[in-house]
């Protein structure tokens, strides 16, 4: 490992082995249900896959994040705690996790797991951070994606929690874990459910050359034919306050911050995340192996410039932004 | 057999409303209204708080004197050197606040009373269990929850009091980006305040025309308002002791006056709806999460 660990998504077996060939320090991954925060069809894992993967993982050097970090529902906390109960013995190194519930459970059943707290929990202060560290051990947190690169390594000035930040990826405009914007259209949210804009909420309009992507019947950005249709996701979508419309709340942009890979470093951030469980094991081997040669190529003091374009088709809707780590994004 | 009245709650203002406005709002709601319990505080953003201190310590003063009972609600998302400040200050004052946000049990002393906000999410009882173990008193449920969910949450809750949004565009989001600033081609660092020239949020559009939401500075609102048009008895029965009206434009003193009839029994959930709708809310009135549905639905 370089130093800063690379954690990379898996929302399949066969996409976790393309993550760690590729050269993934870590891989998080989530149980095949509600208990984690992509729950789409045909992704994630059973417990017996979770098993193996683990041991598979580990024959390789590499870790096993799983994520249990929904919100358990009122009355039916069980399916998550045996989620926790799973991964505890399937061997995973770590449990990420946003939930007082599933903290507090994995804390008193399982006293010698390792709990990151998940970025669902939108811990972005030292404050926040200190309480899940006193309440809970936390030992890593990952970072809300609501913060300047200068505010990070304020932040882990003030904390002795190891600190992960996205890197790369679909970004959440809303402070992660804070956003019932799905559920208040189609009924159903990240919080709620782990999903986000379902699947089974969307349709599309095609009408005089133009394409409208709807979510629960809302008209959420019309497309001519030469503007690339992303998947419809409630914030990233055209609407008007006013004027003319607009995205509104953010343009449809891919986080990519490669090019701070050595200002987050020098920040002091432990692990750098990349986001995409839905995305399949080509798009995890292209990100793992550019991110795990800018890291490298860092850590022999060379310039990493030449890394920065390399993963620039694979941005949704083609286009990237540093997101929230440059402060002019607020 | 006599029942214990359901207590009316006064949410905290979310808006950016001037400070002569905010002084006759609560001069009116101290004199004028029946509800129980007023939240003050600046929750959304903490750039606007230090120009609404004073007249906020002044609502609380003529509230106190209306014998209104006052809680002091922290920021939803605190960020800034100054809101964290502002959240600890809160805290140490002493006096019962409402947290929005867990980084504020980092500052409060052990098993010290504390309510707990519509923002934290809060969404089983086990969770709720463990902010009783640290002081938690009441328990404003999050406005994803439906009454069902809040039921589970008080019956494996003995003690804990649990409160209902049951009036009012829905707080739906949090953003570390002002879109208020943003829709305004500003940033949030420089925001010129332009917040306050909408004074229930500003409305967001569909493309078909079709109002959806609003924004309020880092904050994202329902257009819809929501209004819990729940029978006092099912309130009772899903262990809801209290309601939350959230502050708005129009006439809330007759939003409060239509609730107290409503939870007093006085009065059906048809007059309520046609009170309310009569009062001036600023969006056709919603209740879908309260049934599981989605929440801009309107389920009767």
């Amino acid at each position: 490992m370089g130093s800063v660990e690379l954690v990379c998504p898996a929302g399949s077996p066969a996409m976790l082995r393309a993550a760690v060939e590729a050269g993934a320090d870590s891989v998080y991954c989530g149980l095949r249900d509600e208990t984690n925060a992509r729950n789409f069809p045909g992704l994630n894992f059973s417990p017996d896959e979770l098993a193996g993967a683990v041991d598979w993982a580990h024959d390789r050097g590499a870790r096993v994040l799983v994520a249990i970090n929904t919100f358990a529902r009122a009355g039916a906390t069980d399916a998550w705690l045996a989620s926790v109960d799973t991964a505890v013995k399937a061997g995973a190194d770590a449990i990420i996790a946003a939930d007082l519930a599933v903290l507090a459970y994995a804390r008193d059943a399982h006293p010698g797991a390792r709990l990151h707290l998940s970025v669902q929990a939108a811990a972005g202060t030292a404050d926040a951070i200190a309480f899940y560290a006193e309440a809970y051990q936390v030992k890593r947190v990952v970072l809300p994606r609501v913060l300047s690169a200068p505010e990070i390594a304020g932040l882990i000035r003030e904390t002795s929690v190891e600190v992960e930040a996205f890197v790369f990826g679909g970004l959440c405009v809303m402070a992660e874990g804070r956003c019932a914007l799905s559920s208040y259209a189609t009924g159903r949210s990240p919080n709620l459910s782990g999903v986000c804009s379902p699947p089974e909420a969307v349709t599309f309009d095609r009408a005089d050359g133009m394409l409208t992507p709807r979510l629960a019947g809302l008209a959420i950005d019309r497309l001519g034919a030469d503007e690339p249709a992303g998947y419809p996701t409630l914030c990233k979508g055209r609407f008007e306050a006013g004027d003319d419309p607009a995205y509104l709340f953010e343009d449809p942009v891919s986080l990519n911050a490669m090019g701070l890979l050595k200002s987050l470093r020098a920040a002091g951030v432990k692990a750098v995340k990349i986001e995409g469980r839905q995305r399949g094991k080509a798009y995890v081997a292209r990100v793992a192996s550019a991110f795990r040669a800018a890291i490298d190529a860092l850590d022999r003091g060379e310039d990493t410039t030449r890394f920065e374009a390399l993963l620039s088709d694979l941005a949704e809707g083609g286009r990237e932004t540093a997101g929230a780590y440059n402060k002019k994004w607020r | 057999m006599t029942v214990t009245p359901i207590t009316l709650t006064l949410g905290p203002l979310f808006f950016n409303w001037s400070p002569d406005r905010i002084g006759d709002f609560y001069g009116r709601i101290a004199d004028e209204t029946a509800v129980d319990r007023v939240h003050l505080g600046e929750v959304v953003c903490g750039k606007r708080a230090p120009l609404l201190d004073t007249a906020l310590a002044r609502a609380a003063e003529r509230l106190e004197r209306g014998g209104k009972t006052v809680v002091w609600s922290g920021p939803a998302l605190p960020a800034t050197p100054r809101e964290r400040r502002a959240a600890r200050e809160l805290v140490a004052a002493g006096a019962l606040v409402e947290l929005n946000d867990l980084s504020g049990l980092a500052h409060l002393a052990p098993g010290a009373a504390f309510v707990a906000g519509p923002f934290l999410n809060i969404y089983n009882e086990a969770a709720a269990r463990e902010l009783m173990r640290r002081g938690c008193v009441r328990l404003c449920a999050n406005v994803e929850l439906s009454l069902a969910a809040i039921a589970a949450i008080a019956g494996a809750c003995p003690g804990l009091e649990l409160e209902l949004f049951a009036y009012g565009r829905l707080p739906l989001a949090l953003s570390g980006r002002c879109y208020h600033a943003r829709a305004h081609g500003l940033h949030k660092d420089s925001c010129q305040f332009v917040c306050d020239r909408d004074t229930d949020g500003r409305a967001v559009r569909t493309l078909d025309g079709e109002a959806f939401l609003a924004l309020n500075g880092v904050q994202t609102l329902s257009h819809g308002v929501q209004l819990a048009d729940v029978a006092p008895e099912r309130l009772r029965a899903a262990g809801v002791s209290a309601l939350r009206l959230s502050p708005h434009t129009g006439d809330m003193g007759a939003v409060i006056t239509a609730f107290r009839r409503f939870a007093d029994g006085a009065s059906t959930a048809a007059d309520l709806r046609a009170a309310v709708a009569a009062a001036g809310p600023p969006g056709p009135l919603v209740n879908g999460y309260l049934s599981g549905a989605a929440g801009m639905a309107l389920v009767t």
